[in-house]
């Protein structure tokens, strides 16, 4: 046990002038502080930022235009077979240090693929946030209710989770997509939502059903605390490791569940794009021209991973008893 | 001191199992004076920590509770959940058994004391957690400004419990529970928070109803004693009667169960057996199977706490004259022990 810990901390000092008021270190600003001393984390959120900035900046978004000259949906001729012009390594085919006209190349009826890949990043990164949260926030609350007042609640909330597993979310999905396959990615993040909260919710209810039977909630039953205040003052920050590394998680998978979606062509569609719909429409062409391939693939997984490590950094930010810094 | 706070009367309850009903506590009845400090002793299992629960409303919905709790001529059992939640914590306030576990780890000592004021008081977080120090500080934990801003498991379990007091009396309750409070601590911590739970009961003149199985601890503090056995009131004295002249052979025995510091190396004189099962209590007397002075009619006929010759003394026994008549009644089991 570390009594000493705090009183020998530097600026903690035992000033008798001090007022009797005092300045505690809330949750957040605990979590804040030692997020931002998590290496891992920042390099992700770093990564992240640069994604989402050039993303955004580049083609431009909702009609104000970017510093990339293209657009992602007009055609030109192919210069260099379409080949990447972007040189990062000067000293291989003495170029230097150049972008060039196309960097990411051209697909073949002479798009530009970075622009084609930005708005790719761009689509993917909306739909995979929107499910990320949507998806967490009802899994959340329906995990917390269910799992905290039991009985018919939990009844009815996890009999629907359990029906919501048996339907197949690609059949759903293909059907919602056949039906109203022109409201847009946006649409398509809710319906995916809606239905892949379900693995969250179970999870949820896992740590509340633990969480209930703990003393402390007893003690905040006993102190006069409503049920409303013991979820959600008492219960949540105690689960809340978990349901960052699934929101994470589900950040991730969400990318790919779009992916494959839009592969089989209910989820976006063309003129309009997203990395994974990239990938699939230029699969055939990997052994040709693999930059079709690389360049969406670069993006998801660097989203995908800085997404992760930036949802560690949070878990571990949001543990006190972790008092580790990570190296 | 002499307005009743608190009346308990027949408490009865049960929770269904598969096996039946488990009737954890039959029919308990005490009253709760304003800044007096009742002590309920038993064994495990004996019902006292479950009445306690029972006036919290911290019991499972299944269990079924009868009886009645007034808190000043108010009805617990009948109240709205509003008039529950305002009552606890304000009014009555709970000190728990395991400090490890009674407080949440996420947040500081500091901002969980806090959080019991403002459940109770609009104020600004700077008040309550001024208010907080002020307690921290009353329960004798030092440099109580910068251990506010402390997590539970940077304390010590000492500490823990200093704490758990403080917020305890956070909202100047009547009526503070203390759950076996010293259990879970190391003996020489034990004396310094009984000491401070007197300390503080007297600053903010509430009661006590103190529970424990020690009863070193109910002789330091407590002015009466329920004595529990098997879900019910068994012996119900001023503390001085229950050491001295105990009138129910299992308060007998119990006092005879505690080492004496001159017999170094002596043998311990436990009460032999163990307590009935709840599920299916066989009739009569429930201490009668381990009863050095049973009787036939202690088989059959349950006995009800009577007043015995001594004033404010009353005991559920049919033969407390001859606990009475016994010189020393603690020998009553020595000779029983030796056999055995």
């Amino acid at each position: 046990m570390s009594l000493a810990n705090s009183a020998m901390e530097p600026g903690l000092s035992n000033d008798p002038e001090r007022e009797f008021t005092i300045e505690a270190r809330t949750q957040v600003q605990m979590v804040r502080s030692s997020f931002f001393r998590h290496r891992g984390a920042m390099i992700g959120l770093g990564a992240l930022v640069f994604v989402v900035v050039i993303a955004y900046t580049s083609i431009g978004f909702w009609g104000i235009p970017g510093w990339w000259g293209l657009d992602f949906s007009s055609t030109g001729t192919l210069v260099n077979e379409g080949k990447p012009t972007l040189d990062l390594i000067p000293w291989l085919d003495g170029d230097g240090l150049s972008i060039g006209a196309h960097p990411f190349g051209q697909d073949n009826i002479g798009r530009d693929y970075f622009a084609l890949t930005m708005r790719g990043t761009q689509v993917s990164l909306m739909v995979a946030f929107v499910i990320g949260i949507l998806s967490t926030f009802i899994g959340t609350v329906a995990g917390a209710i269910s799992g905290y007042y039991g009985g018919k609640s939990e009844a009815v909330i996890m009999r629907f989770t359990d029906l919501l597993l048996t339907i197949p979310l690609l059949i759903v999905a293909a059907v919602v997509g056949n039906g109203f396959g022109d409201s847009g990615p946006f649409f398509l993040a809710v319906v995916i939502s809606l239905l892949i909260w379900t693995s969250l919710a179970r999870l949820v209810r896992g740590e509340f059903l633990s969480l209930r039977e703990k003393e402390f909630v007893e003690a905040a039953r006993a102190m006069g605390a409503s049920s409303t205040r013991i979820i959600f003052r008492h219960m949540l920050p105690n689960a809340i490791g978990t349901i960052i590394v699934s929101a994470t998680l589900t950040i991730a998978a969400a990318i790919l569940i779009e992916a494959a979606l839009s592969y089989l062509g209910y989820g976006v569609r063309a003129p309009d794009t997203s990395l994974g719909l990239l990938i699939s429409t230029y699969q055939t062409a990997f052994s040709t021209r693999p930059w079709l391939f690389w360049y969406p693939g670069i993006f998801i997984v660097v989203i995908a991973l800085s997404v992760n490590f930036i949802g560690d950094g949070l878990r571990d930010a949001f543990d006190p008893r972790q008092t580790r810094v990570r190296a | 001191m002499d307005t009743e706070i608190l009346s308990v009367s027949d408490l009865t309850v049960g929770f269904p199992t598969e096996d039946g009903l488990v009737t954890a506590v039959r029919g308990v009845t005490y009253t709760l004076k304003e800044r007096e400090v009742l002590a309920i002793v038993g064994e495990s299992g004996s019902g006292k920590s479950v009445s306690a629960m029972a006036l919290m409303g911290l019991l499972p919905k299944t269990a079924r509770i009868t009886g009645s709790i007034q808190y000043r001529g108010e009805e617990v059992l009948e109240m709205s959940p509003k008039r529950y939640r305002e009552i606890r914590g304000q009014n009555i306030a709970m000190i728990f058994q395991d400090p490890m576990t009674s407080m949440n780890p996420v947040y500081t000592v500091g901002d969980q004391l806090a959080e019991a004021y403002r459940s109770h008081h609009r104020v600004e977080r700077k008040v309550a957690l001024g208010k907080a120090v002020e307690m921290l500080d009353r329960v004798g934990i030092p440099q109580a400004k910068d251990r506010a801003r402390s997590y539970p498991h940077e304390f010590s379990g000492g500490m823990r419990q200093r704490a758990m007091i403080a917020m305890a009396i956070i909202n100047s309750p009547d009526i503070i529970i203390a759950d076996e409070p010293t259990t879970a601590l190391d003996v020489t911590v034990q004396a310094q928070i009984l000491e401070t739970l007197i300390e503080v009961k007297d600053s903010v003149d509430a009661a006590v109803i103190l529970i424990t199985h020690d009863l070193g601890v109910v002789a330091g503090m407590a002015h009466r004693v329920l004595v529990m056995y098997a879900g019910r009131g068994v012996e119900r004295a001023e503390v001085s009667d229950i050491y001295t002249r105990p009138r129910m052979p299992y308060t007998a025995g119990l006092l005879g169960s505690i080492p004496a510091l001159d017999s170094a190396g002596g043998r311990l004189h436990p009460i032999g057996g163990a307590p009935p099962s709840l599920i299916r209590l066989p009739p009569g007397c429930p201490f009668s199977p381990r009863c050095p002075l049973v009787t036939e009619r202690c088989q059959t006929e349950e006995p009800e706490l009577l007043a015995t010759d001594l004033p404010h003394h009353e005991v559920a026994c049919h033969n407390w004259q001859q606990v009475a008549a016994a010189a020393d009644p603690t020998l009553l089991f020595r000779t029983e022990a030796v056999e055995a």
